[in-house]
């Protein structure tokens, strides 16, 4: 590096040391208010530089590499920062910055309590420093050092509140998961080095690996980054873990975590693999449609909102890998403007994820944090007691529902442009199994639209159902802020998508050696993915035409002869004593129960009724099939290899030193020959 | 020529307006003629709106701020979608603005804000209808878009101008996907605009509707917005099989005549349609709501199919 420091780099620098200061500051924390709000400042401003540094690094056209004097004498650790490694930087500073403003006024719960304020900063810094490196790293050693800094630290997140004994199994079962997961890409990079010359990316892209291998390679990454990332039927330990974390920290992993995993992910397939093999596209494709439709599904029967939203995560986790296998098909046959579309499709996808999962896990924290609840069947009527968080909320959920004019909206519309061009491809399979791909995700869309109609209806509309709930207060300026800094970028992301697509270019571009030039060829106002006769969306003209007719259509029924609104009671139902109780209103269980009844087969649905001293009690209870068929057996299984081994047992000393002189043979056999 | 041609869109957007109540009320006539009842006119529905805009509208105490915005959202969502409908011309540039998956974005739009408005006041009615609309309509989409991909897989375009061109320049070949879609956006316009057999637009006996249970709470002004919506929902599917699946007469270019037989040829058609429906609930009966899913799920295999066929038998190797 002869003339300097490039910039994005310098502002990576300043975004680790700003998290490591956020870390030692923390120790100190509960010292005084002063050490806490400086650990959250030292944290935004981690935050702002990531993001700085991921912008300088999209508009760069050249990666930034550096050495750190860090690591093993033979390697020390390399950092590199292009294109890619740059928009995952820009994902993580835009949440980490959120979070870092609405931290202050969600820790106040902990500061009297029995949880400890230090440890809960340190490793809040400590799993940000883990993603921001994973991201940087620029050879597996380094990656995997980190990889693992990111799940130990969140480990201890999700532990956090260890009173509660389900939050142990969750961090427990999230431990277990993370490190088989952990194992299966660590081998996967053993492929790849292996056949390279060394851990470094640069040996590895520089690699020679026979179609087997690479699939080998393929297979294991995809199963450890699947794993992270909560794939189906991989997800099990995902709806458990997020929620038992504190909110900040679960919009932190749904957030960006899981992010972190498909940066892995294309990191390790779109680059370093080298040549692509459709196969592998059709993997992703099926298990991602899979995901997404599990995901919803399994959401829309949760209660427990920020379960329901964990869930959701697995959904959209599904939409991204949807957007990649359509990619991975297209660039593996050849079609590379097709692909390119879906692997932006699916980065924009990530983006978007990013913020409205984040705002809705900080809009979950903000009722939690205002009336201790997170079972939506006891919430309600809570627009009107917290209007900012009710208004956020709601942009949230319209966004994750996919509707125009939103963010989530225009990458679904960019995964189906994707899909629909299908009929590129040669083979009679292919071009069947992409439209049934799209199908599923019609089907997804609609389905988490009806959950979060679920969702909104029940918790901020209607009347409060409990009395802690009908006395909730607002929250704290910062809680508010977050939550509207989120819902604007939502909004943002939504309305001017080609001027983000321009930026998002420079991912394709230096990975795969092609952008998608014609997609922002007509101007901001114009979206045109592959041509303008082919398809367009212009955002800023619907956002103005919807606010047009709102305006219009009210200004003119407020003139003329229509009086103002005024005030009754609802129907009474016919009951003749006045209103209708808060009880009487749908809950979330029987607002899901028709779709409870025509997908029943997918649920594992426990019902029944108890009748004990003359009161009937009913007793539902829907859990993840994806227990029985998958997590139940190798349980069962490994218990019973473990059974087996304990007859090594005996308890006497002459059986074991017998056990051990026959290793020994073993061994200096296998050494000799 | 662009300004012309915007004022084309907008002439088009207040052709739906104001044609859409006179669609219903011709659907109403030829159903009580059909059950050897006299009817109303055909313009009762400009009557009933007018009456509902001078009327003082009532609020619940128990409803949010989102209750009275409700109405605005979904009437103006329910407006864009018709605007972007190709309805005399093929040439209307609000094609380009928004495709065909954004006009089922918007669809879906009024719904998700007409299903919150269903739970605002909090009583039992409300959620159940918002319950069944997301139902049915969780449902009717997937089915709906697949119809739509396999106008746009042929036409290689979302665009709903060119889908139309291309059906008329591509030769009138009876294609076996087109028939399977048609069929499948059929299944889906009827349960999309609440009509008999999926919902039953003429009645309010709690255990069958779904779409009034929504509304239920909503007066005046509100409920004009809302029926208004409605209206413009069912002159929209009809709209969008007449001229997709059938696109004699309309117009493409900007002249006078062209212009006025894509009027008449859209508004026969529209008849035709009318008199069809009304038909149809004559003579079926209304089903029990989880009867629904599996008419939707024939429309969602009939889309399926036609989208498969496509691929299969017409787009060759």
């Amino acid at each position: 590096m002869t003339h300097g420091l490039p910039l994005s780099l310098g502002l990576a620098y300043v975004a680790l040391l700003g998290v490591l200061g956020s870390v030692l500051v923390a120790f100190v924390s509960d010292r005084g208010a002063a050490f806490k709000m400086a650990m959250f400042v030292l944290l935004g401003v981690s935050g702002g530089a990531a993001v700085l540094a991921g912008l300088a690094a999209l508009a760069s056209p050249e990666a930034a590499a550096a050495q750190l004097p860090a690591g093993l004498p033979w390697l020390a650790w390399r950092l590199r920062l292009d294109a890619l490694a740059g928009f995952f930087l820009l994902v993580i500073g835009l949440v980490v910055l959120a979070v870092s403003v609405y931290g202050p006024g969600y820790v106040r719960d902990f500061e009297h309590g029995a949880d400890p304020l230090p440890v809960l900063g340190a490793f809040t810094g400590l799993f940000v420093l883990g993603m921001m490196l994973v991201v940087l790293a620029d050879d597996a050693f380094l990656f995997m050092v980190s990889w693992e800094l990111m799940s130990l630290s969140s480990y201890f997140l999700v532990t956090f509140q260890h009173d509660h004994a389900a939050n142990r199994r969750a961090a427990f079962l999230y431990l277990l998961m993370a490190h088989i997961g952990a194992l299966s890409i660590l081998l996967g990079y053993g492929v790849l080095a292996g056949f390279g010359d060394g851990f470094a990316f640069d040996a590895m892209r520089a690699a020679e690996l026979s179609p087997f291998w690479a699939s080998v390679a393929f297979g294991l990454a995809f199963f450890g980054f699947g794993m992270k990332a909560g794939l189906v039927p991989m997800h099990a330990w995902l709806p458990e873990a997020h929620p038992a974390a504190p909110s900040h920290v679960s919009a932190l992993m749904s957030g960006v975590m899981l992010k972190v995993a498909v940066y892995g992910f294309i990191r390790f397939t779109f680059d370093l693999v080298g040549q692509l093999h459709w196969q592998w596209g059709v993997a992703v494709l099926a298990i991602g449609s899979v995901s997404a439709l599990m995901g919803v599904l399994y959401a829309l029967m949760q209660h427990d909102l920020k379960r329901l939203l964990a869930y959701h995560s697995v959904e959209n986790i599904g939409i991204i890998f949807i957007g990649l296998g359509l990619g991975l098909i297209f660039l593996a046959t050849g079609h590379r403007v097709a692909g390119v579309l879906g692997v932006i499709a699916a980065l924009y996808h990530t983006l978007n994820h990013a913020l409205f999962k984040s705002l809705l896990f900080l809009g979950a924290g903000a009722i939690l944090h205002s009336c201790h609840e997170r079972d939506l069947e006891r919430m309600g009527g809570l627009l009107r007691r917290m209007p900012w968080t009710g208004l956020f909320f709601l942009i949230g959920c319209i966004s994750i529902s996919a509707l125009p004019p939103f963010n989530g909206f225009v990458s679904e519309w960019l995964t189906f442009q994707t899909a629909l061009q299908a009929w590129l491809l040669e083979g009679g399979v292919l071009r069947s199994v992409i439209p049934i791909a799209a199908a599923v995700l019609a089907l997804t869309g609609a389905l988490a639209a009806a959950c979060f109609v679920k969702v909104y209806g029940v918790a901020f509309l209607g009347r409060a159902r409990t009395r802690r709930v009908r006395r909730a207060r607002g929250v704290s300026r910062g809680m508010r802020i977050a939550q509207g800094y989120l819902a604007a970028l939502c909004l943002l992301a939504g309305v001017f998508p080609t001027t983000l697509l321009g930026w998002l270019d420079a991912v394709p571009e230096s990975l795969l050696g092609r952008g998608l030039t014609q997609a922002t060829a007509h101007g901001w106002l114009w979206l045109t993915p592959i041509a303008p006769e082919t398809a367009s969306y212009s955002a800023p003209v619907v956002i103005l035409a919807l606010a047009a007719v709102w305006w219009l259509s009210a200004t003119l029924l407020r003139r003329g002869k229509a009086r103002e609104a005024r005030r009754c009671d609802p129907w009474g139902c016919g009951f003749s004593n006045g209103l209708p109780t808060p009880r009487m209103q749908y809950s979330a269980t029987a607002f899901a129960q028709p779709i409870r009844r025509v997908f029943g087969p997918l649920f594992h649905i426990d019902q029944q009724v108890e009748e004990s001293g003359g009161v009937q009690r009913f007793r539902l209870h829907v859990s993840d099939r994806a227990w029985g068929l998958f997590y139940l057996p190798v349980a069962k299984a490994v218990q019973a290899a473990s059974r087996r081994v304990t007859r090594l047992q005996s308890g006497s000393i002459r059986v074991y030193l017998g056990w051990s002189l026959a290793t020994l043979l073993v061994l200096l056999w296998v050494v000799s020959s | 020529m662009t300004v012309f041609s915007w004022l084309m869109v907008l002439l088009q957007a207040a052709l739906f307006l104001f044609g859409a109540p006179l669609l219903v009320g011709w659907v109403r006539l030829v159903k009580s003629r059909l059950q050897n009842r006299r009817g109303a006119s055909p313009l009762q529905p400009y009557r009933d709106l007018r009456k509902l805009f001078g009327k003082e509208p009532l609020v619940a105490h128990t409803a949010s701020p989102l209750f009275r915005a409700a109405p605005y959202i979904v009437f103006a969502a329910a407006l864009l979608a018709c605007a972007v409908v190709p309805l005399l011309t093929t040439r209307s540039p609000a094609t380009a603005v928004a495709d065909v998956i954004v006009l089922v974005g918007f669809l879906a739009l009024g719904r998700f804000f007409l299903a919150l408005a269903g739970m605002d006041v909090g009583t039992a009615f409300g959620g159940m209808g918002s319950s069944r609309e997301m139902l049915v309509s969780a449902m009717a989409e997937p089915a709906m878009l697949l119809a739509v991909f396999t106008l746009a897989m042929t036409a290689h375009s979302t665009n709903l101008g060119s889908v139309i061109d291309h059906q008329l320049t591509g030769g009138l070949a009876l294609r076996p996907s087109y028939l399977f879609a048609l069929m499948g956006l059929v299944l889906v316009a009827v349960a999309e605009t609440g009509r008999i057999p999926v919902d039953n637009p003429a009645t309010h006996l709690e255990l069958t509707m779904i779409h009034e249970a929504m509304i239920l709470e909503y007066s005046g002004r509100h409920l004009a917005l809302m029926e208004w919506a409605a209206q413009l929902k069912l002159m929209l599917y009809g709209v969008l099989i007449a001229n997709v699946f059938l696109p004699w007469g309309i117009a493409r270019s900007f002249s006078p005549t062209a212009l006025g037989s894509g009027l008449l040829a859209v508004a026969l058609k529209l008849a035709w349609l009318g008199v069809a429906l009304a038909v149809s609930e004559t003579v079926l009966a209304k089903m029990r709501l989880f009867r629904a899913p599996q008419f939707l799920n024939f429309a969602f295999l009939l889309a399926l199919l036609g989208l498969l066929s496509h691929i299969i038998l017409e787009s060759g190797a």
